[in-house]
């Protein structure tokens, strides 16, 4: 569900018909997807079942991993941190190991809807939800993560810079199941922050910025200003040129809640503010 | 057509409830209509208001948003599970009635099973730990204010209980 | 001595159930087994003829009882062809129009109702909505007051420019006034549409007993009374065959006081014809859709005023967006167009509006109904006013304020209720004092000159109001004392938060001397007070607390006339104290309440050893009839309040807020309250009602509008996109401060107090923003990507 018109169909709140399946295994899963075109992952559906209530979505069959086993993983090592599929928000937020290897992922995380959304909802399934105005897809893309993903044909991983297709949409196929997500380990001397403005705490953002500083390399992801999840490479600008330099690369756009002209705005001020936050961490890691 | 029923347990304020949900069934409807627990309430079903939080194993989640045949293998507690065993106000309870915690009443289960659940957690909050604990709860009648007085009440009653308790 | 519990901070005896998770509200009444549900097909369009409504298929679907158009209804009950009632009519509102249960034709809103299914449940409701197919040819959409203005297009085509009504009213000449005045200011001023938003939607359940041919409904609404009325004509029946009853309301805030809304006629008409029962729960979508909106007004201002920034003459012409249809009247211009005057003497004055159409949901009136428009336009005004002249905002209020001996105070205006604008009582110089101390006016500037050294920018807003409170026509009580002590308390009117079950109960037990815990109350149930109006304009404690207190003072005085009788003393010397009447200074001479209420009833036959004493060889003169002629048995009071006009409370809001000066974003730093209702009942109640008046005010000035696209889409329809404020956008405190000026009205000197939280909020974070900001807000609400657009417009082209 993003802001700004997203309307359900008319006097609809209940959904529609569907067959419920339950696999208590991976190839079950797997095979339940494959045998139903019209078949849909169902894992913490926080974004999903609005849909299906609204009729905005009909899936034929709903494939619910919540039972399947060992895809709740949270495994934080020096390299990075994988994230199972059936992992809630609120346990990876929670994770202190998380925050070490990249605290990024906990920064954002504390911004994506509230706590009783996160006690259900995702990372995985954010991740594969492929909204540009959500928090967590921008980040795997600003860090260089990836997804793994299981199909009938066996398993592959799909890196963050090819997910994201479109608006909402991501490359997994039909009858895959994203089973972890990877976010590369923070650098020994890089830095990272986020901020976002949204209307009321707790909203999908008006525009959201995060930062990676490692060495000279100087990058930011945005959130809501652009259709997919869209990172711009800063490195080498003066401080006064952030802003407009990463607005040369994007499109705010115009909203029932803000203006392309106030996101621009945004942009700027979240840009010099995320940028310097990020520099000032490498800068006190950096530190003896 | 008619639709192909699914027999589950769901497992709600203690009790083992056996029912038969077509898929779609929301959590919320099959508690109120199939349980008759009606002391959960549907504000807004697009998961926004809260006024169906309910705790799965002991966490606050939005009841509209989850399947009742999706909830089994949880312990399910709602508002009706809040009152102690002696039919006595739980801590939270208490401390709405206290503090004018509530006008109209809708939304106030959804506050209450968030903030006992809240509490679990941060025993003590601070004022503003408080406003944290149920942001992401709406209520069109108090402005909060009482709410917010509500969950630092609720703190001390369980405080206290604790104490009594362990004496 | 029994403590007397008006004015004290009594806890709420219903929050029990509530807390409990027992509270009973329309969807979790059980009305019996096999009740069925009810889903409508609405209207995509926002103007459109309807060719063909195919319905052919749907009662194929498994589990469809029912699916209904236009085209059936004259079939079920003649007067469901009719149009739905006009419910207040007005001489100049010469173009009325509301809509059918069911669009007959045309559709000009997005929701309008177009078919009604009724199913086994409201998922298979939904389906067989869904294949409902229609035929429509879209008209041009007329959406906001420019697009009615200009009458391009037409919402109803025989009504011509759009305008339902036109209307004026003057007091003196205004424009001579202005004319001669030394200074004149003119402001163009706007306020967007919002909606009451209660947590729980509009929902009805109907069950029709066919053993006695009798209709029970359960309805969510402020007006039980009203609808009962509505569904008896409707379906044709006696009003002697339909009880409404008013379970627990979750919120209401004025969308619920409109009636009947189709579902409310369509519910009960299919549970009779079906005869099981059935059930109608809105959903929010719905809500938004097909409920109502309220507060979008153009105003035009002319003020003329001397060297000291008195009002010589105020002169506001202002265009009034009611939507679709006028079901309830021109009643919110109206309130704009006389309470816009506040606490003011504002010379002459003259004000004249349009009421338009447009093809966008109807508007019915939304908590403070008019006045926070009003309240907005007299308060920029004020603050105009200020600037022009470099006085100081609460100075020139001052100036301008009705002195406190100058009440009863005649406006010279006709009110909404028919009546005198006559204000009975009041004291707004020592609220405005106390306003200024409470938010700190008077050390404002230095801390804004600290702020300012420090990069922030704040700035500071009051705004003051006179809200007439309590209209009529009236409402009742019934008080019975039974066998048992226990006091039973029925009103008519409906409740929907505001805790009368307590309130109510602490007027009736000061009367009866008994404990709070006997006294019950029952609200909104046609079987228990069948004559009554409803819940609006703030009149629940002024009306049903006045009738209750006189219908209790009754019961009272049979009380002691038969213990006087019983007890052999002078009914003078007798007090009531929990629950006993007893002789003063001698408390052994007593008799128990529920002892004169066995008294009071003289039996043939004894149900248990106490009522034995009143059987007929017991008691009784054998001279004379055993129940006496001017006298009736049992002990009940009854009694009705009626006011000749309403009462006026007033109150002053002021706040302080914060601007980003990057991301405009507004934070607010501190707000206060002075308010004065008279004589509070209890204290926690009324701060309670004002705590979430300001917060629904943050909403309305700060976050929700109604955002409409030009085809007269909602694209807001949800409460993701609807930005109602979560605790983290309101006020972290709300200072607030009681004055009780009595009404002189009523028995207890009180005045309503249930709206004025949200009646200045527009004005004063108007008026607060434009301090922080050095240019003038004239339109809300203002989100920060408006606030930064208007930074643009005012560095290209300074002031």
């Amino acid at each position: 569900m993003k802001a700004g018109g997203r309307s359900g169909r008319l006097a609809v709140v209940k959904p529609a018909p569907f067959e419920y399946v339950r696999p208590a295994s991976l190839d079950d899963a797997v095979a339940g997807l494959a045998g139903d075109p019209g078949a849909k992952v169902l894992a913490g559906g926080q974004s999903l079942v609005p849909l299906l209530s609204m009729r905005l979505a009909s899936p034929s069959r709903l494939v619910d991993i919540n039972g399947l086993p060992d895809l709740d993983g949270i495994e934080a090592g020096p390299d990075g941190v994988r994230i199972g599929a059936l992992a809630r928000h609120a346990d990876v937020l929670a994770s202190g190991d998380v925050r070490r290897v990249q605290p990024l992922v906990s920064l954002a995380l504390a911004n994506v809807a509230h706590a009783t959304i996160r006690n259900r909802g995702t990372t995985v399934g954010s991740i594969v939800h492929a909204d540009a105005a959500a928090e967590m897809p921008m980040v795997l893309r600003l860090l260089g993560g990836s997804v793994d993903v299981a199909g009938p044909g066996g398993r592959r991983t799909i890196a963050a810079d090819d997910l994201y297709v479109g608006p909402m949409e991501s490359s997994l196929h039909h009858d895959e199941i994203a089973v972890s997500a990877w976010f590369p380990a923070l650098g020994e001397r890089a830095g990272v922050a986020f901020e976002e403005v949204a209307r009321r705490h707790g909203d999908y953002a008006l525009c959201g910025v995060a930062a990676l500083v490692d060495g000279d390399s100087v990058r930011a992801g945005y959130l809501s200003v652009c259709d997919v999840p869209t990172v711009v490479d800063l490195t080498d600008l003066a401080e006064a040129d952030l802003g407009e330099t990463a607005l040369a690369r994007l499109d705010p756009g115009d909203d029932i809640h803000a203006s392309a002209d106030y996101r621009a705005q945004l942009v700027r001020v979240l840009t010099a503010r995320v940028v310097a936050a990020a520099r000032e961490m490498a800068r006190m890691k950096a530190a003896p | 057509m008619s639709e192909e029923l699914h027999h589950v347990r769901l497992h709600v304020n203690g009790v083992a409830h056996d029912v038969a949900v077509p898929p779609r069934r929301l959590l919320s409807d099959a508690l109120r209509h199939e349980l008759g627990l009606t002391g959960t309430h549907v504000g807004c079903e697009h998961g926004v208001c809260g006024a169906c939080t309910v705790l799965v194993d002991g966490r606050p989640m939005r009841s509209c948003l989850m399947f009742a045949v999706s909830a089994v293998d949880c312990e399910i507690t709602t508002v009706e599970g809040l009152t102690n065993a002696d039919d006595s106000l739980g801590p939270v309870q208490q401390a709405f009635l206290e503090c004018h915690g509530l006008q109209c009443g809708f939304c106030t289960p959804g506050f209450m099973t968030t903030i006992t659940a809240g509490l679990e957690e941060n025993p003590s909050p601070t004022e503003d730990e408080a406003r944290d604990m149920i942001a992401g709860n709406l209520c069109r009648c108090t402005g909060y204010q009482n709410i917010v007085k509500s969950v630092l009440r609720a703190a001390e009653l369980r405080d206290a209980e604790t104490t009594r308790a362990q004496p | 001595m029994t403590t007397k519990l008006f004015g004290t901070r009594v806890q709420r005896v219903e929050d029990q159930r509530f807390l409990r998770g027992q509270g009973r509200y329309v969807d979790d009444i059980d009305a019996g087994p096999h009740t069925l549900h009810a889903a409508v097909l609405r209207s995509p369009h926002a103007h459109a003829k309807v060719l063909e409504v195919h319905v052919d298929d749907v009662l194929d679907l498994e589990g469809v009882h029912a699916v209904w158009t236009y085209e059936d209804l004259a079939d079920l009950s003649a007067p469901m062809a009719d149009p739905l009632p006009l419910l207040i009519p007005h001489p100049t509102l010469t173009h009325a129009r509301t809509q059918y249960a069911l669009a007959n034709g045309e559709v000009n809103y997005v929701g309008e109702a177009i078919a009604f299914v009724v199913a086994d449940d409201r998922y298979v409701a939904e389906d067989a909505v869904g294949r409902i197919r229609v035929d429509y040819e879209v008209l041009p959409p007329v959406v906001g007051i420019e697009a009615a203005r200009s009458a391009t297009a037409l919402v109803h085509e025989d009504v011509p420019g759009n305008v339902g009504a036109r209307m004026e009213q003057s007091n003196g000449d205004a424009p001579a006034a202005i004319a001669g005045a030394p200074h004149v200011l003119t402001l163009d001023l706007t306020v967007e549409r919002s909606a009451c938003q209660p947590m729980e939607g509009r929902g009805t359940v109907a069950r029709w007993d066919r053993d006695i041919d009798r209709l029970t409904v359960w309805s969510s609404t402020q007006t039980s009374t009203g609808v009962r009325a509505a569904i008896a004509v409707k379906l044709g029946l006696d009003l002697g065959q339909v009880d409404v009853v008013t379970p627990d309301v979750g919120g209401g805030f004025g969308v619920k006081i409109n009636h009947p809304w189709p579902e409310e006629l369509l519910v009960p008409l299919a549970a009779r014809l079906l005869g099981r029962p059935v059930k109608f729960v809105e959903d929010r979508r719905e809500h938004f859709i097909s409920s109502a909106h309220e507060r979008g007004q153009v105003h035009h201002v002319e003020v003329g005023f001397d060297d000291d920034g008195r009002l010589l003459g105020l002169d506001v012409e202002f265009w009034h967006d009611h939507g679709a249809y006028t079901p309830y009247g021109l009643i919110v211009p109206i309130i704009t167009s006389t309470q816009l005057l506040g606490p003011y003497k504002p010379g002459a004055y003259r004000v004249r509006f349009e009421s338009l159409f447009t093809n966008t949901v109807m508007v019915t009136p939304y908590r403070g109904a008019g006045r926070p428009q009003g309240c907005f336009v007299m308060e920029r005004t004020m603050d105009a006013i200020a600037a022009y002249l470099g006085k100081d905002r609460a100075d020139v209020r001052a100036l301008n304020f009705i002195q406190p001996d100058e009440f009863p105070y005649d406006q010279g205006l006709i009110f909404q209720d028919g009546r005198a604008l006559e204000y009975d009582s009041g004291d707004y110089p020592a609220s405005l004092e106390k306003l200024k101390a409470l938010v700190g006016w008077e050390e404002f500037p230095a801390f804004k000159a600290e702020m300012a050294a420090q990069g922030r920018q704040v700035g500071i807003g009051l705004a003051c109001y006179v809200e007439g409170t309590g209209v009529g026509p009236y409402e009742g009580a019934h008080v019975h004392i039974e066998t048992t002590g226990k006091v039973k308390v029925a009103t008519g009117l409906t409740t929907q938060g505001q805790g009368h079950a307590t309130v109510f109960a602490q007027i009736a037990a000061d009367v009866l001397g008994v404990p709070l815990a006997d006294v019950q109350v029952v609200t909104g149930d046609t079987r228990r007070m069948p004559y009554a109006v409803g819940t609006f304009a703030s009149r629940a404690a002024v009306m049903s607390g006045s009738a209750i207190h006189l219908a209790a003072t009754r019961a009272r005085e049979k009380v002691l006339r038969i213990a006087a009788d019983a007890l052999e003393a002078s009914e003078d010397d007798l007090e009531i104290t929990d629950g006993v009447v007893s002789v003063k200074g001698a408390p052994a001479s007593s008799i128990a309440l529920g002892t004169i209420a066995v008294l009071s009833n003289p039996l043939r036959y004894a149900f248990d050893e106490q009522s034995k004493m009143a059987t007929q060889f017991s008691v009784g003169d054998p001279g004379k009839p055993p129940v006496a002629e001017d006298d009736e048995p049992g002990l009940e009071g009854k009694d009705f309040y009626s006011p000749e006009r309403a009462t006026f409370a007033s109150g002053m809001h002021a706040v302080i807020v914060e601007t980003d000066p990057l991301t405009a974003e507004i934070k607010i730093l501190k707000y206060a309250v002075v308010h004065d209702c008279g004589h509070l009942i209890n204290p926690m109640i009324v701060e309670g009602q004002i705590h979430g008046g300001v917060a629904q005010g943050v909403g309305g000035a700060l976050y929700e509008r109604m955002a409409y696209d030009e085809s007269g889409q909602l694209l807001n329809a949800s409460f993701m996109d609807f930005l109602m404020p979560y605790v983290t956008e309101v006020p972290t405190s709300i200072d607030i401060d009681h004055l009780e000026t009595p009404s002189p009205l009523n028995p207890l000197g009180i005045k309503g107090a249930g709206e004025a939280g949200v009646i200045p909020s527009a004005a004063v974070f108007a008026a607060a923003i434009s301090d922080a900001e050095g240019f003038s807000i004239t339109s809300m609400p203002i989100s920060p990507s408006e606030l930064f657009a208007l930074r643009r417009l005012h560095q290209e082209e300074p002031s």
